[in-house]
């Protein structure tokens, strides 16, 4: 592939052939506006935001479709263009809720970033709006069609990244909205919830169930870290405001999933807050009383004295009885009496201490965990 | 593992996510049902088919979700996979496709596999695995006119009493096609959880020290005691137990006490009633979780420990990739970092008793963080010699072997040379399950996970949206068969092995095919495990989830 040279606002820039303006624009750190094309997607040429102005073209040309040509001449943000884009975003306002106050993408919209920038305050165009219900069953993703702007970046993530086709546009015109599987809800659709599509939802259309009144975008703190779930070691992007985990968000960067997830790893998490998280170390009762262990077959732990009960305790007294109990059998019955199951849960530093654990300190090799299970 | 340690000298998957999602021509995934249990290879693998016109073999009894993108699904029977793939190079070698280069330059033993190959013909075979022979023949033109091709392999290879024998068949394969040590192939068992790699890596297994070190080794023993602060009587020169080997034990009254840690044996060991009577034999069961789970009544202490999100670390994933995990929350009430716990404890053990740890480099349990670990594991690993966290943290990308502080790391193994030197064909023959369908048991069970679930279930049980969308177990019978047993649309199935029963509603689809049926162990209440069978694979002492006989009854 040759190099071509153009330029862009007046700076000479060199570009493989075959990219196309915005590509190139975006390799200069050049920033041209658009709301439908996304890097991880092939290009749409929907939404006529990335309007620029090629020297000797009478008509402004869709940055992300177009592709460069030597010796082309282009601006992207002349009052022309300006005005141009600026048409263009009124007409998807007169046609979309105003509703930033409450809406979850506040601040993470690129609608409202670019009605922001364009000085697009109000609804200047009469007409019909759209009424759709918030209602579709799934578990894990609002669908708001009133806060869609027909830029098909999730029928291409769907398509593209996820393949499994869906969610595609019905109907055309004023009329066109998007849907899923043969126009019925996400869970009656091929869909597996990987969540691709809320991830390159531009606007507050595809959202969170689980997310939804837990915090914006500025509230959060974002953690960078690896999925708990498969071996893929996916990372992900914790959102966490008060103590919680609100959402998870794609790690672009990520060398191994680059972005996408799965099901679990997007809407997964909520285990973490669960109630029945164990909190305190507890011990059982005949253990705290310095008995032998009773039979277990009678064990009754839900009554109130019996040795089976499990009692709270902190954890110097949880782990001095442990530390005496495996002391006392590594005495009595030599250390090939214990057995070890480590975590391919747990970080690879803890593996590396239970290992040192069976070996170091009690001196037995019997040490396994789940990888044949 | 153990297969591939064997032909290559080191058993983990070769290649990398991405090249091979960018890079191979073909795929032959047999035993892995990719897009539920590795979703995100699983869109590698469709993007790659969809994209770029990768070609697909899919070779698996049922019928998965990635049968919809291959060119080819070999649907042979269950348990006859070393018949297959010795089938497809039979076809291979009859027909002069083998790389002759590769085989001569890189590899020994080929003429004893051969001659066992040599056996395997088309019409033994198809007559073993049911696979029609024409497409016998298709798939090995395939994997010979597609090069790379990469294998990818999972848990449906390996859990069998033949699993080792079935990763040794897919090595010399890989050896015969000259697919090794290339961007696009490579022998690739994914992994199926988040650190498995890294618990193996870490000496989380009973025959080696971390960067598996055999323990039978006096060397290596030496070593260890010497960075320990012991003598070198007090390490074991003995294999350990492993933990399919430990429950039986435990229930004849030598194993006296079990250590868990993040793990539920009652819901992920196979014959589940004989585990429930192995832990309620043993003196001592301790148990470090983050839920009461399914293991919790059995247990004697119970010890809070921090979820994914509640510590810094790493975990290493399927590809060798050691990764950082970050805190991002505080854990509940007093529950502390597993590290934490396992250290505290040591030092409590130590304190008294008659086993003396002198004074040493790496001997002292006193660490302020994670980064302290990975410093001791690097100095005592080789593999992970280079590993830092400051060099995780700079945004390097390490993947074992990591041979110093300024070694890359290694995308792909075996480039040039295997581990071992040279790689071995390892002549390999079929055997049958143990336990066959028979007159009273007439319906093999085989098991696995679903999409929205994982493993025992612990976590995925306890996410609102997982839990509504799958919300009890399944089991796929076969429409053909359900209309045998008179199921109409939704109706309950009672499954029954020698070793237990379960009540489930059944799924009626073609994803399996007539006289087979499929169960996860996702549920307590009808875990699959409740009727998986104990046997192992003599070497890699893996069960034999995914063939037992079982009776299938409409409730």
């Amino acid at each position: 592939m040759g190099k071509v040279k153009f330029t862009i606002d007046g700076k000479e820039i060199q570009a493989e052939t075959g990219v196309t303006i915005l590509q190139a624009a975006r390799q200069e750190k050049i920033f041209i506006p658009i709301l439908c094309d996304h890097p991880s997607l092939p290009p749409e040429g929907a939404c006529r935001i990335c309007l620029v102005e090629i020297e000797g073209q009478q008509a402004l040309q869709p940055a992300c479709t177009y592709p460069i040509s030597e010796g082309m001449e282009v601006s992207t943000n002349t009052p022309r263009i300006r005005a141009a884009r600026k048409f263009n975003l009124e007409l998807l306002i007169s046609d979309h809720p105003l509703d930033c106050m409450t809406c979850e993408a506040a601040g993470d919209c690129l609608l409202q970033d670019l009605a922001y920038e364009y000085d697009v305050t109000e609804d200047r165009y009469e007409g019909t709006k759209h009424h759709y219900s918030v209602n579709d069953p799934n578990p894990f993703i609002q669908v708001d069609r009133n806060k869609c702007i027909l830029c098909r970046r999730c029928v291409r993530a769907c398509s593209e990244i996820n393949g499994v086709e869906a969610i595609s546009v019905f109907y055309r015109g004023f009329s066109a909205y998007i849907g899923f599987g043969a126009d019925s809800s996400m869970d009656d659709s091929p869909c597996e919830f990987c969540g691709s599509c809320v991830e390159v939802c531009p606007t507050g259309a595809l959202w969170p169930k689980n997310s939804l009144g837990k915090g914006r975008l500025w509230q959060t703190e974002t953690i960078q870290t690896t999925c708990p779930y498969c071996g893929v070691g996916c990372q992900i992007n914790l959102q966490v405001k008060d103590n919680q985990i609100v959402k998870v968000d794609s790690a672009w960067e990520g060398p191994s999933n680059h972005g996408w997830t799965c099901v679990k790893g997007r809407f997964g998490y909520d285990f973490v807050h669960h109630p029945d998280r164990l909190d305190t170390p507890r011990v059982r009762k005949y253990l705290l009383d310095g008995k032998r262990k009773p039979g277990a077959k009678k064990r009754k732990p839900e009554v109130e004295g019996d040795p089976w009960q499990w009692v709270e305790v902190d954890w110097e007294t949880a782990l001095g009885i442990t530390a005496d109990k495996m002391r006392q059998i590594r005495n009595d019955y030599g250390p090939e009496s214990m057995g070890f199951l480590t975590s391919a849960k747990c970080l690879n530093e803890e593996n590396y201490l239970m290992n040192k654990l069976a070996r170091q300190v009690i001196g037995t090799n019997s040490i396994d965990h789940c990888a044949r299970l | 593992m153990v297969g591939l340690a064997t032909a290559f000298g080191s058993g983990a998957m070769t290649n990398s996510i991405d090249d091979i999602a960018d890079d191979a021509q073909a795929f032959f995934v047999i035993g892995t049902n990719t897009t539920e249990n590795h979703p995100v290879i699983g869109m590698r693998i469709r993007q790659a088919v969809r994209q770029r016109g990768a070609k697909l073999i899919v070779a698996d009894p049922r019928k998965i979700d990635l049968v919809d993108f291959a060119l080819l699904h070999l649907r042979h029977k269950p348990g006859t996979d070393i018949a297959l793939v010795n089938g497809l190079m039979h076809i291979i070698l009859a027909n002069g496709w083998e790389d002759k280069e590769f085989i001569k330059n890189r590899t020994e033993g080929f003429d004893d596999f051969k001659a066992v190959v040599d056996e395997y013909t088309p019409e033994r075979v198809s007559e073993i695995t049911g696979v029609p022979l024409e497409e016998l023949q298709q798939a090995a033109e395939i994997l010979a006119q597609n090069k790379p091709t990469a294998v990818l392999w999972a848990m449906g290879i390996t859990q069998h009493t033949t699993g080792v024998g079935n990763v040794m068949s897919l090595a010399n394969l890989q050896m015969l096609l000259g697919n090794m040590g290339v961007p696009g192939g490579g022998t690739n068992p994914l992994r199926g959880q988040n650190n498995v790699q890294g618990a193996c890596d870490l000496g989380g297994l009973p025959n080696v020290y971390p960067g598996y070190q055999k323990v039978t080794s006096p060397e290596i023993r030496s070593e260890y005691a010497k960075a320990w602060g012991l003598t070198e009587e007090q390490l074991s020169l003995e294999v350990g137990l492993t933990a399919t080997e430990m429950m039986p034990l435990a229930l004849e009254g030598k194993l006296k006490a079990i250590f868990v840690l993040g793990e539920d044996p009652i819901m992920s060991e196979p014959d589940t009633n004989h585990i429930r009577q192995a832990l309620e034999t043993c003196d001592l069961v301790i148990l470090q979780e983050i839920f009461p789970s399914e293991t919790a009544p059995y247990a004697d202490v119970l010890l809070p420990g921090a979820s994914f999100a509640e510590k810094d670390g790493t975990f290493t994933n399927t590809e060798r990739r050691v990764q950082l995990v970050h805190k991002a929350v505080e854990s509940p009430g007093i529950a502390r970092p597993d590290w934490w716990i396992v250290s505290e404890l040591a030092k409590k053990i130590l304190k008294e008793g008659k086993r003396q740890v002198g004074e040493a480099a790496y001997s002292g349990w006193d660490y302020q963080n994670t980064a302290e670990i990975m410093d001791e594991v690097a100095a005592l690993t080789p593999i992970y010699a280079g590993v830092s966290l400051q060099r995780l943290l700079n945004g390097e990308t390490l993947q074992w072997p990591v041979k110093d502080q300024d070694h890359p790391g290694t995308p792909i193994l075996h480039v040039g040379q295997f581990t071992r030197g040279l790689g071995q064909f390892t002549p390999v023959e079929h055997i049958p399950p143990v336990e066959m369908p028979d007159k009273n048991y007439p319906t093999i069970l085989s098991t696995g996970r679903v999409l929205y679930h994982w493993h025992g279930g612990q976590m995925t049980r306890r996410s609102k949206g997982l839990l509504e969308i799958y919300p009890e177990a399944l089991i796929e019978v076969n429409d053909v068969d359900a209309e045998k047993l008179g199921l109409n649309g939704n109706k309950r199935v009672r499954v029954s092995s020698r070793r237990g029963t379960i009540e489930a509603q059944a799924m009626i689809t073609d994803r399996v095919p007539p006289g087979m049926v499929f169960a996860n162990f996702h549920f307590p209440e009808t875990s699959a495990n409740e009727l998986t069978i104990a046997a192992l694979d003599p070497v890699a002492k893996i069960p034999e989830y995914k063939v037992c006989a079982v009776k299938v009854e409409a409730v």
